[in-house]
């Protein structure tokens, strides 16, 4: 449903993007994961239309963002970071408005708008000015504008960034849900590691490049075993220590120090008792996509 | 995908976008207050204060109309970053007929300020029949349109409110100034006097004079008929073309 070719893009000297391959398949939920700067946003803003690649292509739906952005934005739905809407309009104000621009009117429209707030649960909310809702209300709007004219693709930018626990969740379940009964394809960017987890496939973007793609549990398992978190003051000489001793490679990260490995319960009871005193806390958990991310680029994500 | 004809796919984001303005200015009407009320207030204190509330009538109505093109064309900036804009940047309906809504919409809460300020007319000595309203209004709308099609050119390219305000005291209100609104031409000092020969903005303020039958109606009505709708047709294509452009910088 989405290909993007040997995507690259220079702000001027900058690049931000540098030779992006992916492919979307229809119904997937796909995520592009990374910090900010990363190379989200840009990305972003080329698979919506908003600016044209310095090289490679993007194709939705079968049509070139370059060349046929007009078939592209029909067949697309787009959730934006910031707000799209007007504040000054109430709820339905606001969906025939986007629904006017997309050429929909009359009886059809009407029907759009309904099922549209239907299914977002703002029906009761309909007369209500936009400025009186909740964040989480606002960003139900925001989706149900985005799918007014039924697109087949749905590019949704840090949709729940701003958003606390329970909205974000909600947002969840309603996008799981379009996918699975409209089918609609979700590419969704985030830095956020528990929306990255929901998603059928996802990419990781580190400095405009791709440093891993594939399910979050595909991922997860690139890194073998268990991941053990030393914390330490100082945290060269133990990993310095560490390599001399087990052979380990590991990576220090913000006064931590990280080791992958197998069995980590073993290497935990024996790396306390190698570096008495050097050690502060420990820590053990299985792989998460964070630790991909470490394991990729040696940064954090957030 | 059912589909409405070509023309409505126009017309129908034009409209709505028109009417959009319309709505959000219905709910913000202390907007009016801010607008009106500096022009009349600028013209009172000079007209009382030289004795000649007719001659400054046409500049201080223009002010209104630039006052308010530049409220409503300086907020595409603000809207495109996070706004109503950035949907329909990404919307299938066709940039021009985006361009032709937000002008038209905006240039019609101008043209309103301005029929507002128009019922302070018979304190400039102005009368004004039921069938002279027509041209009068009129022009009042062409002169609107000219100002928010020039507020539009500017703000489309800005990145920020900051830059436009700069270029509003650089560019608009001098030009505002050297207009015919404040001296007439005929007693203008050489240089000044050329570039009130080039400024479109003489010509709107003629026009007004004559139609409203006030002093320092020159250029001539025909002449500045013509540039002031030559203005506005020139930069209503501008602001098409302006965004239509594709880029490879970001649009928003």
């Amino acid at each position: 449903m989405i290909q993007v070719q040997n995507l690259t893009h220079r702000y001027g000297a900058r690049i931000a993007l540098s030779n992006i391959n992916f492919e979307v398949k229809s119904g997937e939920i796909f995520g592009l994961l990374g910090p900010n700067g990363g190379g989200k946003s840009t990305l972003f803003r080329i698979l919506s239309t908003m600016m044209m690649p310095t090289e490679g292509t993007a194709t939705i739906a079968g049509s070139d963002v370059v060349r046929d952005p007009a078939a592209v934005r029909r067949a697309i739905g787009v959730v934006f970071q910031t707000q799209s809407l007007d504040k000054a309009l109430t709820v339905e104000e606001n969906l025939r408005a986007q629904g006017h621009l997309h050429g929909l009117s009359g009886a059809t429209l009407a029907e759009r708008m309904a099922y549209a707030m239907e299914r977002l649960g703002l029906s009761d909310r309909r007369r209500d000015l936009v400025d009186t809702l909740s964040g989480g209300l606002r960003r139900r709007v925001e989706i149900a504008k985005a799918l007014l004219h039924r697109p087949r693709v749905l590019l949704m930018d840090e949709a729940s960034t701003g958003l606390d626990p329970a909205a974000r969740r909600d947002l969840s379940r309603h996008v799981e849900s379009l996918r699975q009964q409209e089918g609609v394809t979700i590419l969704l960017t985030t830095h956020i590691l528990e929306e990255a987890g929901r998603c059928d496939r996802l990419i990781l973007l580190h400095q405009g490049k791709i440093v891993a793609q594939g399910s979050p549990a595909e991922l997860r398992s690139r890194i073998g075993g268990d991941v053990v978190i030393l914390e330490a003051e100082d945290t060269e000489t133990l990993a310095a220590g560490i390599w001399e001793r087990f052979r380990l490679r590991p990576t220090t990260l913000e006064g931590r120090v990280r080791v992958e490995i197998e069995n980590g319960h073993r290497f935990l009871a024996e790396v306390v008792e190698a570096f008495p005193g050097a050690i502060q806390s420990v820590a053990l958990h299985k792989p998460t996509l964070e630790d991909v991310f470490v394991h990729e680029t040696g940064a954090a994500i957030e | 995908m059912k589909r409405g004809l070509p023309l409505s796919n126009f017309f129908l984001p034009a409209a709505t976008l028109w009417q959009r303005e319309l709505v959000r200015f219905w709910r913000q009407k202390s907007r009016v207050l801010g607008v009106v009320a500096s022009p009349l207030v600028f013209w009172l204190l000079i007209g009382y204060g030289s004795d000649d509330l007719a001659r400054f009538y046409s500049g201080a109505l223009v002010l209104t109309v630039m006052f308010s093109a530049i409220f409503s064309t300086i907020s595409i900036i603000e809207d495109r970053r996070e706004g109503f804009l950035l949907s329909m940047l990404v919307s299938p309906a066709p940039r021009t007929s985006l361009v032709l809504g937000k002008i038209l919409g905006s240039a019609t809460l101008a043209w309103l300020q301005g029929l507002i300020f128009l019922c302070f007319a018979p304190l400039a000595g102005v009368r004004i029949g039921i069938l002279e309203l027509v041209p009068v209004a009129a022009v009042i709308f062409l002169v609107s349109f000219t100002l928010t099609g020039l507020g539009f050119v500017i703000a489309w390219k800005m990145e920020s409110t900051a830059g436009f305000h700069a270029i509003m005291n650089l560019l608009l209100v001098p030009m505002w100034m050297v207009s015919g609104s404040l001296f007439p031409m005929k007693t203008a000092h050489g240089w000044v006097r050329a570039i009130m020969w080039i400024n479109p903005l003489t010509y709107s303020i003629s026009l007004l004079n004559h139609v409203l039958s006030l002093p320092n109606a020159a250029p001539g009505a025909t002449a500045s008929l013509v540039v002031t709708a030559l203005f506005g047709l020139v930069l209503l294509l501008a602001s098409g073309l302006m965004a239509a452009q594709k880029s490879t910088r970001s649009a928003a």
